[in-house]
């Protein structure tokens, strides 16, 4: 599955890095430690966290994850986006939190 | 000849949930007279509020006491920022005012969190809990703290939570740091090789 298929299934806003909607996506990694996800975080995963902070974007090329996907409508940084558009690392955002929008991105993965 | 002094830049008074109602003012500085420390840094949780009487009574113990408090920012960075005088000391404390989310502190899980006079009696308790992130960036943090004048130090770089590494993963381009703070017993040659720690920056341990 790709990361622009599940923008309308799962009703997210594509916030920066449009041209890495093609990415392929092998599954998702949840958390809000950024080390933990330098350390555990696979390639081509889906990141769902809170943090917005620039570093997520220098993770999140560093791993080569599919997308980053932002709950409960948080706003990222200039810096973080403005890094999301160069690595051409989508920026996804949901109003939903952290618990709910994983509860439907594992359904819908686990689907295929 | 160069003379030393031995200082402890992060230390919590009974003001801190975290702290000991021991830790009065007086008691804390009969410790660090008799740990032979000449200058301090008060620095608890998201206040600076028990710095003032630290200081008036630190002359009685032959101590310098600096301005300070542990920050916590939105990432759940702990940050110590200290400032020389008590004017950029309370224009610090507005900005924390001015971000410290309102959620009550439940004394009975968290401890007090009391503001004292110098003779240990209680002025007033600070209902937010001060344990909670500023929803602030690390970066503005740091930014108004230099525009304070003031010293800013990530705290405890070792610890596997709330450090600059654990929640950010790297030191960030754009943040500008004094040092960075080790724990006692880090070993300062590991951590500078795990974090890839430039030997332009000043590492300091302290108590806390």
């Amino acid at each position: 599955m790709k990361v622009s298929e599940i923008i309308d299934q799962l009703g997210l806003k594509v916030i920066s890095g449009e041209k890495g909607l093609d990415r392929g996506i092998s599954g998702a990694y949840v958390s809000d430690l950024l080390s933990d996800v330098m350390g555990n975080a696979r390639e081509g995963q889906i990141w769902i966290t809170l943090q917005v902070h620039q570093n997520v974007m220098a993770i999140a090329s560093l791993k080569d994850l599919a997308a980053v996907i932002l709950v409960k409508d948080l706003q990222a940084n200039e810096n973080t986006i403005h890094h999301s558009d160069e690595e051409q690392i989508p920026i996804l955002s949901t109003s939903l939190s952290t618990y709910e929008i994983t509860g439907k991105l594992y359904a819908l993965l686990n689907k295929q | 000849m160069m003379r030393r002094f031995r200082a402890d830049l992060h230390l919590h008074t009974v003001l801190s949930p975290c702290a000991d109602l021991a830790m009065s003012p007086d008691q804390l500085l009969a410790t660090a007279k008799r740990k032979e420390l000449d200058i301090i840094a008060i620095t608890d949780h998201n206040s600076t509020l028990n710095c003032k009487v630290v200081r008036e009574i630190a002359a009685d113990f032959g101590i310098v006491v600096l301005n300070g408090c542990e920050v916590n920012s939105q990432e759940d960075v702990h940050a110590l920022c200290l400032f020389e005088d008590d004017h950029t000391r309370d224009e610090f404390q507005k900005f924390i005012d001015s971000y410290l989310p309102q959620i009550p502190n439940k004394p009975d899980y968290y401890g007090y969190q009391p503001v004292v006079d110098r003779d240990n009696q209680i002025i007033t308790e600070i209902p937010w809990y001060l344990g909670n992130g500023l929803p602030v960036s690390l970066e503005e943090i740091a930014d108004f703290t230099h525009y304070l004048n003031g010293l800013f130090i990530p705290a405890h770089i070792d610890r596997p939570i709330n450090s600059l590494f654990s929640q950010l993963g790297f030191l960030p381009k754009e943040l500008k740091i004094d040092g960075m703070q080790l724990t006692r017993y880090a070993d300062e040659k590991h951590i500078r090789k795990l974090y890839d720690i430039h030997s332009d920056i000043s590492l300091i341990k302290a108590s806390a």
